[in-house]
């Protein structure tokens, strides 16, 4: 595959709404077991990192502990839910399920199917902050209304790491070869984007690093930003990281599945 | 792929054979609009699949070799779900599910997921869900693959009534039994390469002819066919001798070489197939 059919414009069409329908039906017909977790997630990590941390760490910044991490509970969620969404998820439909071969029989092209899956995995992603953040309102841990605005951008933010994932999905030589990428991506990134401490305690050389490649930092400074709320000029350079990120991942992703599935 | 060449009529049952690894499943992904060609023409409805995929998937239904049915969903709503695809308006998709399930005589399995299912039923099911669309063209990949005998007939006596209603059949098989008794025109492939083209009891009359006289095999027998100059074939332990006048033939062999067993029988598309695509096993 030449480099630039990486990044040929996919013809998507609105028939991978159908797609995405598809899977909010399972996942409705399924969601006591869907919508516990994320409502459960955020009262542990409420609980251990907030109240149990918190105790010994009263603020930073002279922002209260619990406040500083609020947002970072909400962008470790939007990535967590998009990302195994897409991976795990993905590559069971795909390859144990073969959904995608029998979707591909009908009028739907693997790019609309493709497309169909990233949509979802970004709402996954906006239906869990939904939930997280009622959970931490209740605990008065974020500024509304303007925390809301995290909503929107939770959709952006799952597709992109749904995109992401869908990379890895298409390259994979199967599904236990997926715990690479979680254990040694997903994992490091939840720890080290300016998530649990501010980004500037670490070496210079890493900060940059991180703003450059790991995508969860950008997620979380907005998220902050918004829940503070504390919004400068940089959450535009943030949010042009994470629209030109989104746009190349969803690209590439769509151009690999399609060289798995078909070529 | 090497150089196949076939057209398709409207309205006939036109069969792909060949052992495995022949290139039956790659011509009908190609049919389907999913795998693409090297070179070479392809029209189906005389639009090319490279070109208008999307036209001509709305008309053709597919039934693949192996079995995709969505197991997050009932009977039902696999249906559902797979006419939702194809842009059928909701009360249209209502009624044609009902026809349909009813057509596959699964109406009672309508709520059963679809692990509850056995082979055969899903296999119907797959069918139903081929004609949510009502396609002027229908691919089947090994309709009959590992159904009990009953499940077969079901299903060609299902095809063969979709035929009386106008539709167009490609399918592939390996049961030659199969292609005989529903293909109104075959190829035999090997190797990506069409070895002959026909109607099945015309192959069968070209290649092998008439009857068959099958003996079992021992070295008696096949000195005294050597002798008296008769043309044979040995497969395991029988021999062969493809005739057009089998009786009189037998008759003599049963004076002659005094065979432990015989039997005469009208030839098959088994011994054409095997003719020509040779026995030496396939993986």
């Amino acid at each position: 595959m030449m480099a630039a059919a990486f990044f040929s414009m996919p013809r998507i069409t609105r028939l991978a709404w159908h797609v995405w329908r598809r899977n909010l039906e399972v996942f409705i017909r399924t969601w006591k077991v869907n919508f516990f977790p994320p409502f459960v997630e955020a009262f542990l990590y409420l609980l251990a990192i907030g109240v149990g941390l918190g105790t010994y760490v009263k603020e930073i910044n002279g922002i209260p502990y619990v406040n500083f991490i609020a947002p970072s509970i909400l962008a470790i969620a939007v990535m967590n839910s998009a990302f195994f969404e897409c991976t795990y998820g993905s590559y069971v439909r795909m390859y144990y399920q073969k959904a995608f071969d029998a979707m591909i029989a009908t009028p739907l092209s693997i790019e609309d199917v493709i497309a169909g899956e990233l949509l979802w995995g970004a709402t996954k992603s906006v239906m869990y902050v939904v939930i997280m953040l009622g959970v931490l309102s209740l605990f008065g841990v974020v500024a509304l209304p303007l925390a809301l605005l995290v909503i929107p951008v939770a959709f952006l933010g799952g597709l992109l790491f749904a995109a992401l994932a869908m990379c890895f999905t298409a390259i994979t030589p199967s599904i236990d070869a997926l715990n690479y990428p979680s254990f040694l991506f997903i994992t490091p990134m939840s720890l080290f984007s300016g998530t649990f401490f501010p980004l500037t305690l670490l070496p210079a050389a890493f900060q940059y690093i991180a703003l450059a490649l790991l995508p969860l930092t950008h997620i979380v400074a907005i998220f902050r930003m918004l829940s503070l709320p504390a919004v400068s000029w940089t959450l535009l350079l943030h949010l042009g990281w994470l629209l030109s990120g989104t746009a190349m991942l969803c690209v590439v992703s769509i151009n690999l599945m399609r060289r798995r599935l078909i070529i | 792929m090497d150089g196949i060449s076939f057209t398709v009529r409207k309205g006939e049952i036109f069969g792909f054979l060949g052992p495995n690894g022949a290139g039956k499943t790659t011509t009908m992904k190609m049919i389907q609009c999913v795998s693409p060609r090297s070179g070479g023409t392809l029209r189906v409805f005389n639009l090319d699949p490279e070109v208008h995929p999307d036209a001509i998937k709305r008309r053709i239904g597919v039934v693949p070799q192996e079995t995709n049915l969505d197991p997050d969903f009932t009977c039902e709503g696999n249906l559902v779900t797979y006419a939702r695809y194809f842009d059928i308006p909701k009360d249209v998709v209502k009624q044609r599910v009902n026809e349909l399930l009813t057509f596959v005589s699964l109406e009672e399995k309508r709520d059963v997921s679809i692990e509850k299912l056995s082979g055969g039923m899903k296999r119907r099911l797959i069918l139903a869900r081929a004609l949510v669309n009502r396609p002027e063209l229908l691919v089947l990949d090994e309709p009959t693959i590992g159904l009990d005998p009953q499940a077969r007939h079901l299903i060609w006596e299902r095809l063969k009534l979709l035929q009386a209603q106008g539709n167009t059949i490609v399918l592939t098989t390996h049961y030659l039994d199969e292609a005989a008794r529903l293909c109104d025109r075959l190829v035999i492939m090997d190797n990506g390469k069409i070895l002959n083209e026909g109607i099945p009891s015309e192959l069968v009359q070209l290649y092998v002819g008439n009857e068959v006289v099958e003996l079992e095999k021992s070295e008696d027998v096949l000195a005294c066919l050597r002798d008296m100059g008769i043309p044979f074939e040995e497969v395991g332990d029988t021999v062969l001798i493809a005739t057009a006048r089998a009786h009189e033939i037998a008759r003599t062999l049963l004076e002659r070489c005094h065979p432990h067993k015989m039997l005469t029988r009208p030839a098959t598309l088994e011994d054409v197939f095997l003719k020509l695509t040779g026995r030496r096993l396939r993986e």
